[in-house]
């Protein structure tokens, strides 16, 4: 008798999946709580700092970089999906590979390293100094270096969005549109386009509270946005009016989320056949798959090998210079095992929410869903500082232990897992669940023997994005560890900052080889499952 | 294989609900093993540790503390982040706070701990340690190693007997287009706090617009305008002394950058120190005792000035290699104390339109 039957109102499947929704945002609205606390006496003051002209000022630049920065990554990534995924283009499955990991770079090192190859007077210029003579580049600070920084940077999440979605699409749609006569163009503009409004809707959210939430890209870029006021207060000890800033931060968050909010409202996404997971028929382009290829392989360039290619000179130089280069295992070790736990818990914790907001459909099961981002855009350092705070004076034993550590990373992460998981839920059709109910099965069944295992593709990568994202997490790692506890990240960190490029060099690139190969193993491995 | 993943999947949910809202009991108990492993001597032998949050990264800290444990026998856990950061830690811990030691990189961060009222003073026999323009005046915390304010100049472009002795005529126009500061930067703050003591609130104000006035390029760090000096980004930057050395380190001579101390008196050439507070809560005092007595020690101190190009604080210790001595600096009597107002001098840049 399955478990669920017997215990049939006391503790349904349902309740179960509400209750967990309900403590899991509930725990996400700490820092929430927390900001409000803390700013409480700042509260008058937040009319005075908003009416300042530079606010406004600043303000604007925020919205604009993350405007630019979504745009600019819808327009990189859609036709690399479309490239990749679909057309036969030469080296197609080195660019599926390859296309989504310069997410393992993190911003404060991936700005760091464009400008010490692209600045003024970087690396290029000094090449080009020798050969040609060159005394200087064109400036790449400001809004466009930002911009493009974290664009490359990013373009990833709505790449990572589309792709789910293209690989759960059944070709067939995109095919009959060709057989009747559509050439590839037009087919990807009437059918594709259409069906990839909910997963650009997710991966731009990703891409734009990431932007919002930077702080390494912009500073080293020199574009101050609104997080580098935020910042600015904590430099002066003044916590209570750098809560109350951040709150504003929380505001513009809703913004964007409300906007995503439009994307999805309409239409139902589910294919009226279950699978779907085949490998399409390749569109041939002719004559354009070089120029297509070429693109990808220009993408790759300056947004992984670029900056690859830097931390390698730099660990090279350090290593000719004789720096001490300190052994990395337990680090390794450490970091993989935070964000392994991370990713799990992250992934449980975001299940249930995922559930409800799709198959539930209701103002309450979308209300949670919408929560989960509100503490997206925070900076790790406002979340890390919540946690201290609630984590010391009510939940003591559990202070400064690896579970508190994680619970952070959970928080700052969850909506890459809901958003990753939902939009794989959109395209199930509902009638596999109903049909299992059909037959008997109980709703605890029909969750782990249809929902569960179809999600698959969707809950690995939703955890594979949290993986990633707590690997390269800097303040919340280094106010949140267990003491003495050091990461990869904490270990660039202190080596960065003191200026010793070299000794950062080392941890930099074990960050990106340890984040690199899951994600590695996740492409292949579906890519396999689609070529069989 | 789908239903052993499913099952799971289950199972994990239910421990997580277990948990409640606060953590799923299966991290919590890694987490606590762990956690135990990484500290285990902490756990057994309380009387030989203590627990350090360093404002200063470890790649600067991390030896000395080791050879700390060495001779004294005492583990140290630390925490390391920016002092700003861990300053607010603390604050948010209050008196909960398991640190025994505050080591920070500037007073700005133990003046805000010591005003929340959680350092205890230190003892008579510790400040004497050290030279009397080191101590904090309330005994609230000790200076531990000093660095200067330099003007870092690119060598192509500038003649070191060009600079101007004081800081103040940086304004001139002549100097438009060509300084590099970090504005945001702590150290930074501490001389414009300086400023405002010996200048005055006017003055200050004025000269921080002069220079805005002649668009200097605004870095991050004081790294950064090291190497935007020497790779002729700028002809001048404001920086500490001791960022030059590492990278002559790693780049060698051919490094175009180097300091020019200003010696013509005033804030321009400020002492700044990083120090060391004890936290009154603290459960290790004996211990946090000793290792600040360390910290002033000769060992220390010169660990210092070889390895971080530092001041020293006590007597009978050389400046770092390349510095003049401090007489010659000609430096302002300031009180360290005071330059614990880092808000007046926020609120000063954010007036001129500096920062934000």
């Amino acid at each position: 008798m399955p478990f669920s039957q017997r215990l049939p109102r006391l503790l349904s499947v349902n309740t179960l999946l509400w209750v967990l929704a309900f403590l899991t945002v509930s725990t996400l609205m700490l820092p929430l709580l927390y900001l409000v606390i803390r700013g409480w006496d700042s509260r008058a003051t937040l009319l005075e700092v908003l009416a300042r002209p530079s606010s406004l000022f600043t303000l604007w630049r925020t919205i604009s970089l993350t405007v630019a920065v979504t745009a600019a990554s819808t327009a990189i990534a859609v036709p690399l999906a479309w490239f990749t995924l679909r057309c036969d283009i030469p080296l197609r499955k080195l660019w599926i590979i390859l296309t989504p990991m310069p997410l393992v770079i993190p911003s404060y090192i991936g700005a760091y390293l464009y400008v010490s190859a692209l600045g003024p007077y970087g690396l290029l210029q000094k090449s080009l100094e020798q050969a040609f003579g060159l005394e200087r580049l064109p400036s790449i600070y400001g809004f466009w270096g930002a911009t493009v920084t974290l664009t490359l940077l990013s373009y990833p999440y709505t790449l990572l969005a589309i792709r789910g979605t293209l690989l759960r699409l059944d070709p067939a749609q995109e095919e009959a549109a060709r057989s009747l006569g559509s050439d590839a163009w037009s087919s990807f503009w009437r059918v594709t386009w259409p069906l990839l409004r909910p997963s650009l809707g997710v991966g731009g959210l990703l891409v734009a509270l990431y932007a919002l939430r930077d702080f390494g890209a912009v500073a080293i870029m020199r574009y101050d946005t609104f997080t580098s006021v935020i910042y600015n207060q904590y430099s002066s000890f003044n916590r209570s009016q750098a809560s109350i800033l951040a709150l504003v931060l929380v505001v513009l968050t809703l913004f964007f989320i409300f906007i995503e909010a439009k994307t999805h409202r309409k239409a139902d996404f589910f294919q009226n056949e279950g699978g779907g997971a085949r490998q399409p028929q390749l569109i041939d382009l002719g004559i354009w798959r070089w120029p297509a290829s070429l693109f990808c392989g220009a993408v790759i360039t300056a947004a992984l090998l670029l900056p690859a290619a830097v931390l390698g000179y730099w660990l090279v130089r350090g290593l000719l210079a004789q720096e001490a280069i300190s052994p990395l295992w337990s680090l390794t070790w450490n970091s993989v095992q935070a964000s392994g736990m991370a990713m799990l818990f992250t992934v449980v914790f975001a299940l249930p929410i995922a559930i409800l907001a799709v198959r539930q459909k209701n103002w309450l099961s979308h209300l949670f869903e919408r929560l989960t981002y509100s503490a997206y855009a925070l900076p790790g350092v406002v979340v890390a500082l919540a946690l201290i705070f609630f984590g010391i004076n009510y939940i003591p034993w559990f202070y400064q232990t690896l579970a508190m550590l994680v619970l952070g990373y959970v928080i700052l992460f969850l909506p890459q897992a809901v958003g990753t998981i939902r939009s794989t839920l959109l395209q199930i059709h509902p009638n596999l669940e109903d049909a299992a109910r059909n037959l008997q099965s109980s709703p605890g069944q029909v969750i782990c023997r249809i929902t569960l295992p179809l999600l698959r593709p969707g809950i690995v990568s939703g955890g594979i994005l949290v993986f990633l994202s707590a690997m390269k997490e800097l303040p919340a790692t280094l106010l949140l560890s267990p003491l003495g506890y050091q990461t990869l990240a904490t270990s660039v960190w202190s080596s960065v900052i003191e200026a010793y490029f070299a000794a950062a060099a080392a941890p930099a690139l074990l960050i990106m080889l340890t984040s690199s190969l899951p994600l590695a193993l996740l492409l292949f491995f579906e890519h396999r499952k689609l070529s069989k | 294989m789908i239903r052993k993943f499913s099952t799971l999947l289950a199972g994990i949910s239910i421990l997580a609900i277990a948990g409640c809202n606060t953590a799923p009991p299966a991290s919590n108990e890694t987490g606590s093993a762990d956690n135990a492993a990484a500290t285990a001597p902490v756990a057994t032998e309380k009387t030989d540790t203590l627990v350090v949050y360093s404002g200063r990264s470890d790649k600067l800290v991390d030896p000395l503390i080791k050879k700390f444990e060495k001779e004294k026998g005492i583990k140290v856990t630390v925490k390391y982040g920016s002092t700003p950061e861990i300053a607010a830690t603390i604050l948010e811990e209050g008196e909960k706070s398991p640190a025994d030691v505050f080591f920070a990189q500037d007073p700005g961060g133990l003046g805000a701990i010591a005003k929340a009222g959680l350092l205890a003073p230190l003892s008579d026999e510790t400040l004497e340690k050290v030279q009397p323009q080191f101590r904090a005046d309330d005994k609230q915390w000790v200076g531990v190693a000093g660095r200067t304010r330099v003007v870092a100049y690119n060598t192509d472009k500038i003649k070191p007997e060009s600079l101007p002795a004081d800081i103040a005529d940086f304004t001139k126009p002549e100097w438009k287009g060509r300084i590099g500061w970090a504005p945001a930067n702590a150290s930074f703050h501490a001389m414009v706090t300086a400023m405002r003591i010996e200048w005055g609130e006017e003055r200050t104000l004025n000269w921080v617009k002069g220079i805005h006035a002649n668009k200097p390029v605004v870095y991050k760090r004081n790294g950064p305008a090291v190497e935007g000096v020497a790779n002729g980004e700028v002809d001048v930057a404001f920086v500490n002394n001791y960022y030059l050395y590492r990278y002559l380190k790693e780049h060698g001579e051919k490094f175009k950058a180097r300091n020019h101390f200003l010696t013509g008196g005033g804030p321009g050439s400020m002492l700044m120190v990083a120090g060391a507070g004890h936290l009154k809560n603290g459960k290790n005092t004996a211990n946090a005792q000793t290792f600040i007595d360390y910290l002033v020690s000769k060992d220390a101190q010169e660990y210092f000035t070889k390895e971080t190009s530092e001041y020293p604080v006590v007597d009978g210790v050389a400046p770092p290699k390349g510095a003049p001595t401090l007489d010659k600096l000609n430096i302002a009597k300031i009180n360290l104390s005071d330059l614990s107002d880092v808000e007046g001098t926020t609120k000063l840049l954010q007036k001129a339109g500096v920062i934000e």
